[in-house]
């Protein structure tokens, strides 16, 4: 209870507030505007906040990264497109009900669904906090790899369809942390007697080259667009009794969101899926899923605004993200002089809590604020889309180039953006080349020293956790391997029988 | 965040063909050079050896890569299509436009200054995507002045003041070079 006021004094703070409310709504703004997202603009934002205090740039990129898949569902409901490609789910049942004219209903409703999802969530953080306490200094070096292995697995296979695209892409982001300088002796890798490769590549040009500058000149090579949505007409205070009725829904959503957040590389598309899922197969009109039903919006919003809160969890304990923003707050973290890990729990608990409660705070703040001004962000949905790439093109430029203000990270984040360009024309994943980025870093030493103290394979997982994450990643592999045989098995047999 | 936004199969996509060979070629490449772009220590375990990373990497680029060429043959034996395949990946070449702006652009902050490049950036780049609007040009300047106020003049982000500030009276040229 003490860690808990004590996180709170921190946000009494005028420039902590100041920066949990710019963040939170600003969160909104570039979650409901399709074609930005969160991830462009927290690696935008990301060197401006290198000047301010530690747990004031990490609210402000907290609250962007907690609040934009609210404003995400804007545009989702209203105009078919979704703001975040986490609100890609909302669309299915969203629009279809502002379609027949239920349009604030249906905000109302993925408000309220997004807020109990974003509560719940931050409850079980802040409940959890002392378990993570006590649970984290159990992870050595062998269980933090063993953990950043089964990221590496999770992400790959969880991009069912494209698990071969999402390997290459996995192991591509592991090279690219390889090139430069390595860590110990100091050998150049792959540097080609460059001297500009000798740095490696740095995540954030990367980061911004794939999504920023890739969505710059795939919105500016391709056709013009001007969204157009219909103002909402009388208040969005529905939505809050109508939650009531679809409680289980919501919980379900919630506590799969929760569930999801806390296993790396799994994230929004695997809870709401299985929320989804649930509240289909249980929904007594299981047929008007799809076609509007508010059962189906309630499941996936509640789901997709659970995970946020829950990824910080093996962010914060291991330092492990989970996956694109959490691996981008993992560089915020660092950049503030805030390690994550098994001894932040221990040693910077208040500002841990400090951080929880400003999770709990911007939930309440966007739903205040969206309660009011929605019709407002109507209005900036409708930037034509050629002028919205130009717009992320120029706050591209601040987000590079004052890194290091080098006329080659621009180059760098150039071409990356054109590689970007070539993987979403292709709808190739983009994600597993920032996880295997982080995660591989995390990997290579760990694995140095671990393999200090182990003489056999079978020392690596002689300790319970080490043993559990190793059974687990054997698990989720054999499963994969049988779902392929039973998947080609019955195409074969459909084949015969046809 | 992901971006599996788009269900469906991505094999089936022209452009893939020509990006799974020239991925799975420059993987085979680097692969082969491991030798001489990597070192091997002596007396070091082979998990703390330079060139381990890398090989690992660019193992799993190279097998993946190889086994999602094949599926991509595989999938679209019958659909190939080599005309669809050349003209997706002209597309790709239009994006090389943009990121020539963009590479403009950061050459001549230093030398402009940040605050008359980023307008004249803005307008041009509006006029290339084909805007003739008034109100757009309007906006584009508005946009252009509120990010470097916002970002230099007030978070302070280091971008070096313009060149072209050096010709400017003493008290001004130290304004703008601190500001904008």
């Amino acid at each position: 209870m003490e860690m808990i006021l004590s996180g709170a004094m921190l946000l009494m703070r005028w420039d902590v507030a100041a920066a949990l409310a710019i963040g939170s709504v600003g969160g909104v703004i570039i979650g409901a505007i399709p074609g930005v997202g969160p991830a462009v603009a927290i690696a935008i934002l990301l060197p401006a906040t290198f000047a301010l205090d530690p747990l004031v740039g990490l609210t402000a990129l907290l609250g962007i990264y907690g609040s934009s898949m609210y404003g995400g569902a804007i545009p989702a409901i209203l105009i078919n497109t979704p703001g975040t490609a986490v609100n890609a789910l909302t669309t299915y049942d969203g629009h279809p009900m502002a379609a027949r004219g239920e349009g604030r209903r249906a905000l109302s409703l993925a408000f309220a669904a997004s807020f109990v999802g974003g509560i719940f969530s931050v409850i079980c953080l802040i409940l959890l906090a002392p378990v993570l306490a006590k649970v984290a200094p159990l992870f050595g070096s062998r269980e933090i790899f063993l953990a950043a292995l089964l990221g590496i697995v999770l992400v790959v296979l969880a991009h069912r369809g494209q698990i071969l695209a999402a390997g290459m892409m996995a192991g591509l982001g592991i090279f690219l942390q390889t090139v430069g300088l390595e860590p110990v002796r100091y050998t150049r890798r792959y540097t080609f007697e460059q001297s500009w490769l000798a740095s490696g590549f740095d995540l954030i040009v990367v980061v911004l080259g794939l999504f920023a500058l890739s969505q710059a000149f795939l919105l500016l090579t391709e056709r013009d667009n001007r969204p157009r949505a219909a103002p909402v007409r009388g208040g969005l205070f529905s939505g809050m009794g109508e939650i009531w009725q679809h409680r289980r829904y919501a919980a379900v959503g919630a506590g799969s969101g929760v569930g999801m957040g806390i296993i790396p590389g799994v994230g929004e598309f695997t809870a709401q899926f299985l929320s989804y899922t649930y509240a289909q197969k249980t929904s007594p009109r299981p047929e008007t899923f799809g076609k509007g039903a508010p059962e189906g919006l309630v499941a996936c919003e509640s789901a997709n605004n659970a995970v946020p809160a829950a990824a910080m969890i093996p962010l914060l304990a291991l330092g492990i993200p989970g996956e694109v923003l959490t691996a981008m707050m993992l560089s915020v973290f660092y950049v503030h002089n805030v390690i994550p890990g098994p001894e932040l729990f221990q040693t910077q608990m208040v500002l841990v809590m400090g951080l929880y409660l400003a999770l709990l705070l911007l939930n309440v703040l966007v739903v205040v604020f969206l309660l009011f001004s929605t019709n407002l962000l109507l209005k900036i949905i409708r930037i034509p889309t050629r002028f919205l790439g130009m717009m992320i093109l120029v706050l591209a430029f601040v987000g590079v180039y004052s890194l290091r203000n080098s006329l080659t990270d621009c180059a760098i984040a150039a071409a990356f953006g054109v590689f970007g360009v070539i993987l979403k024309r292709l709808k190739l994943p983009i994600v597993p080349i920032i996880l295997g980025m982080v995660l591989g870093g995390i990997m290579e030493t760990r694995l140095r020293t671990a393999m200090v103290r182990v003489n056999t394979p079978l020392d690596f997982i002689d300790r319970p956790i080490a043993a559990t994450i190793f059974v687990l990643i054997m698990l989720v592999i054999g499963a994969q391997v049988v779902a392929w045989v039973r998947g080609r098995g019955s195409r074969g047999r459909t084949e015969t029988d046809a | 965040m992901s971006d599996r936004t788009q269900p469906g199969r991505a094999a089936a996509h022209p452009g893939n063909l020509v990006f799974a060979v020239v991925f799975l070629a420059i993987s085979g490449l680097l692969l082969s050079m491991l030798g001489e772009q990597t070192r091997a220590v002596r007396r070091v375990a082979l998990t703390s050896q330079p060139w381990f990373w890398p090989a690992i990497s660019l193992g799993a680029m190279t097998g993946f890569g190889a086994l999602h060429l094949a599926f991509v043959l595989w999938e679209r034996h019958r659909l190939l299509d080599l005309s669809a395949e050349a003209q997706e990946a002209g597309i790709w070449l239009r994006a090389l436009e943009y990121s020539g702006w963009f590479l403009v652009y950061a050459w001549v902050v230093p030398l402009g200054g940040y605050l008359p490049t980023t307008i004249l950036f803005a307008l041009l780049l509006t006029w290339r995507a084909g805007y003739r609007e008034r109100g757009l040009y309007l906006a584009a300047g508005g946009l252009s002045v509120a990010v470097v106020v916002i970002f230099k003049g007030f978070l302070g982000v280091r971008i070096p003041g313009g060149a072209v500030y050096e010709v400017l009276p003493p008290t001004l040229r130290n304004f703008m070079i601190v500001y904008f």
